[in-house]
């Protein structure tokens, strides 16, 4: 692929080019955004006025992160989702939170209609975004009496997030396992983990087959090194592809989210994605009051539910408000570094152009966003 | 005005005929009705703790529900085997049997959709999946491809059928300008169902036990011998227990299908060994797990090794025509065919997909009793839809059900 912007290998499968150069920020799921049809295309600059005014002009009361940067994209992706929402025609809750309040049972049945008949996040304009958070942000008050803060920020221009691990120095420690766990609030009863760290025996090189992703030792053990696995953020995921509903998609920054409410649960993706990446919820997750992150992002680790998939989502209420993921803070041997692959000046990119790097199944065109080097 | 009346009559009258019967008949109907129930009450349970009640887990994600449906998928496709010639070519002798196949066809495709409704994690939320409502990743997704060719064969198996009876309950001929098209369109549909359902699999780079060209051509052989295989037991029964005529000459036609298609699905199975085991790679490590078993975990063994001397035993017996002239041997590799099928195409097909994980890690499946009982529920109703069916057909085709105009 000759596209100036990639600053990696890529497989060259004559695939459609899908790293966009221009203003559209979506190409890369090319008819996997709903934003993104010719037809669209064609009224941005009738729609433009209109639909800056529809979804600028009114108040933005948000908690969490603010989004207090850069108007001028956000004008741009909302009216983009302003108009896909159009497109969709159903499912577009528009007023925020329309409850005279008093009857809090009220309330809550309420809330619980909207949020039940609500559409695609991905399809959103951002102030649709903002009144499911705040409905479900409420409905978290009524049911337990503790505040949670839930952003819905979106990607920011000229962020591409990557991820690169280095061999030589993780020990096992799993202490990013534990990280994860805690900062994306997990199912603590079937002990979901979005991380796998493998102990593979040394001499015999990268052998999946042989490691063991699930041990209960001291480590480092003896005669042997490890590799974490998790979710690769693909720039080519299959597993967006094959979602039925769209439920699940790549966003602007590289992140592949899914939308918790949306998705029905066929486990397709899960069948799709080649590493491994996706977690369902079998059961009714459960996390101890306590124990919980009231820290939140929409598209991230607030609370789900039975029957839905999810996955590492490269902490995306922590990587969009500036910080490093749980994983890479966590890590006590610096094994694992984050940042944006646009940033000439990142870590990221000076791993990758100092140091001899790879990606796992390169063969399958997936195009994962983690690589993998050694000292 | 006059048509709804008509319609009305027929529902009335064909209540009727499903509400008498002999005592086998009830004894048969009450059963399937228990079963059914079973199922519910199953289904209540998984509906109430989440699927953690089967036997999947996230390596391992899809089990019983799905293998079924990729097998039923498979029959629904075959009653076109019947329409074509019947309704195309002339050949009067499928004309009794293609209307059983069509029954056959519409309570496997409720089945098939039952089985997938089963299978979701959110059916309250299954109206994303609408199109126009919801979200329809189409054409990315052949899921939703998938969605789309089921309910329009459906539809198709639905009217062309009812057209036929209607007409038939009003004495009248029906008229071949109005179903030939249809029936003719439906021969394409059948083949289109069933090669969806294979790019369902053989779209995942990530499994390279389906992603695999042969997957598609195969399951339409598989289909094409399974599905005409339930057509002649089927009407075997139905010779045994009605007044319908079915005459040898029909299901020796058939059975010559059911035998063509099976020779070309053995030929297709051995050119799919050989791959696998002739110069074996990484990625005939599912093959291994589902013929050998791997790292000592051999939960497919039984199944397989069952599945395929039975497909082989009934595959020779009908290649002989002395053989299968011979009634009783027929509709013993009838029913050996379809079971071995059924394991095949399955259980054989979907659960290797998953074994080994994407990182080589070996984690087995087994359905609990909760899944087997949803899973026999979804049968019952198949079979009940069809009894329903099939009774109301023939009741109209012998003339017992007939219009009457008030008087
Ligand atoms: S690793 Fe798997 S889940 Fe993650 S983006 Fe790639 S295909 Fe999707
Ligand atoms: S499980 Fe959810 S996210 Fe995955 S393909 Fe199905 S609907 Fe989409």
């Amino acid at each position: 692929m000759s596209n100036n912007s990639k600053k990696w290998f890529s497989l060259n499968l004559g695939r459609k080019e899908k790293t966009s150069s221009g203003s559209c920020s979506c190409g890369k799921t090319s008819g996997g955004c709903g934003g993104h049809s010719n037809a669209h295309q064609m009224t941005d600059e009738a729609f433009n006025e209109a639909a800056i005014n529809a979804s600028i002009g009114e108040e933005r009361t948000k908690d969490g992160f603010e989004q207090v940067f850069d108007v001028k994209m956000d004008r741009r992706s909302a009216f983009k989702k302003l108009t896909a929402s159009l497109l969709i025609g159903a499912g577009a809750v528009s007023t925020s939170c329309s409850v005279i309040s008093g009857d809090e049972s009220k309330e809550k049945a309420q809330i619980d209609w909207e949020e039940q008949f609500k559409g695609n996040y991905k399809l959103m304009t951002d102030k649709e975004k903002e009144g499911t958070v705040d409905r479900l942000v409420r409905s978290y008050q009524l049911r337990t009496g503790k505040n949670i803060s839930m952003s819905s920020k979106n990607a920011e221009e000229d962020v591409l997030f990557g991820y690169a691990f280095n061999i030589s120095k993780c020990q096992g420690y799993m202490d990013c396992v534990n990280a994860c766990v805690e900062e994306n609030n997990q199912d603590r009863n079937s002990e979901m983990q979005y991380i796998r760290i493998h102990e593979m025996k040394d001499g015999k090189g990268f052998n999946f087959n042989e490691a063991d992703d699930n041990y209960y030792h001291e480590v480092p053990a003896q005669g042997h090194f490890y590799m974490g696995t998790q979710c690769f953020h693909c720039d080519n995921p299959p597993c967006v592809e094959v979602c039925p509903v769209q439920a699940t998609w790549r966003e602007d920054d590289g992140l592949v989210v899914v939308d918790y409410d949306w998705c029905v649960g066929c486990r397709y993706c899960m069948a799709a994605c080649p590493y491994d990446g996706r977690r369902f919820n079998w059961s009714k997750p459960e996390v101890p009051e306590a124990e919980i992150n009231h820290n939140q992002h929409y598209l991230g680790n607030r609370m789900r539910k039975k029957g839905v998939m999810e996955k590492c989502t490269f902490c995306v209420q922590r990587s969009r408000a500036g910080k490093n993921p749980a994983c890479v803070e966590a890590c006590p041997t610096g094994a694992r570094i984050f940042g944006n692959l646009l940033d000439p000046d990142s870590t990221i990119r000076w791993v990758l152009e100092n140091k001899k790097v790879f990606r796992l199944k390169e063969d399958l065109g997936t195009e994962p966003k983690f690589w993998y080097f050694m000292d | 005005m006059k048509r709804f009346k008509v319609f009305g009559s027929l529902v009335k009258d064909s209540f009727d005929t499903i509400t008498h019967g002999s005592k086998k008949y009830h004894l048969w109907m009450a059963l399937l009705t228990f079963v059914m129930l079973a199922g519910m009450y199953c289904y209540s349970i998984q509906l109430e703790h989440g699927l953690s009640v089967t036997g999947m887990t996230d390596r391992v994600s899809w089990g019983l529900y799905i293998s079924n449906f990729t097998f039923l998928v498979g029959v629904a496709a075959a009653a076109v085997m019947l329409v074509m010639p019947t309704y195309v070519l002339k050949d009067i002798d499928f004309k009794q049997a293609v209307l059983i196949g069509e029954g056959i066809a519409v309570a496997a495709l409720i089945m098939c959709l039952a089985f997938v409704i089963a299978d979701m994690g959110g059916p309250s939320v299954l109206w994303h999946m609408i199109p126009g409502i919801g979200v329809f990743n189409f054409p990315n997704s052949m899921l939703t491809w998938d969605v789309l060719v089921l309910n329009g064969y459906l539809f198709l198996n639905i009217t062309i059928p009812f057209y036929i009876l209607f007409r038939h309950y009003q004495g009248k001929e029906a008229k071949r300008s109005v179903y030939i098209p249809g029936a003719i369109l439906s021969v394409f549909w059948a083949v289109a169902i069933h090669l969806v359902t294979a790019f369902l699999y053989q779209g995942l780079q990530a499994r390279p036990f389906w992603n695999n060209a042969l997957l598609g051509p195969r399951f339409l052989a598989s289909a094409f011998a399974a599905g005409p295989a339930l057509i002649i037991l089927v009407l075997a029964i139905i010779r045994n227990f009605t007044e319908f005529k079915i005459q040898d000459k029909t299901i020796k036609k058939i059975a010559m299908v059911v035998t063509v298609a099976a020779q070309i699905n053995l030929i297709m199975l051995i050119s799919e060994l050989f791959k696998e085991f002739y110069a074996p790679t990484h990625h005939s490590e599912s093959a291994y797990y589902l013929f050998f078993g791997l790292d000592g975990k051999d939960a497919l063994l039984p199944w397989i090794w069952t599945a395929i001397p039975l497909n082989v035993l009934a595959t020779v017996l009908l290649t002989f025509h002395k053989l299968r002239n011979n009634f009783k041997v027929l509709f013993f590799c009838c029913f050996i065919l379809f079971v071995a099928i059924w394991i095949e195409k399955g259980f054989g097909l979907i659960v290797p997909g998953f074994i080994p994980g994407p990182y080589g890690k070996i984690a087995e499946y087994m359905p609990t009793g909760i899944e087997i009982g949803v899973t026999l529920g979804i049968w019952a109703l198949g079979a009940f839809v069809f009894t329903i069916l099939a009774k109301t057909a023939i009741g109209i085709e012998l003339g017992k059900l007939k219009y009457k105009k008030k008087s």
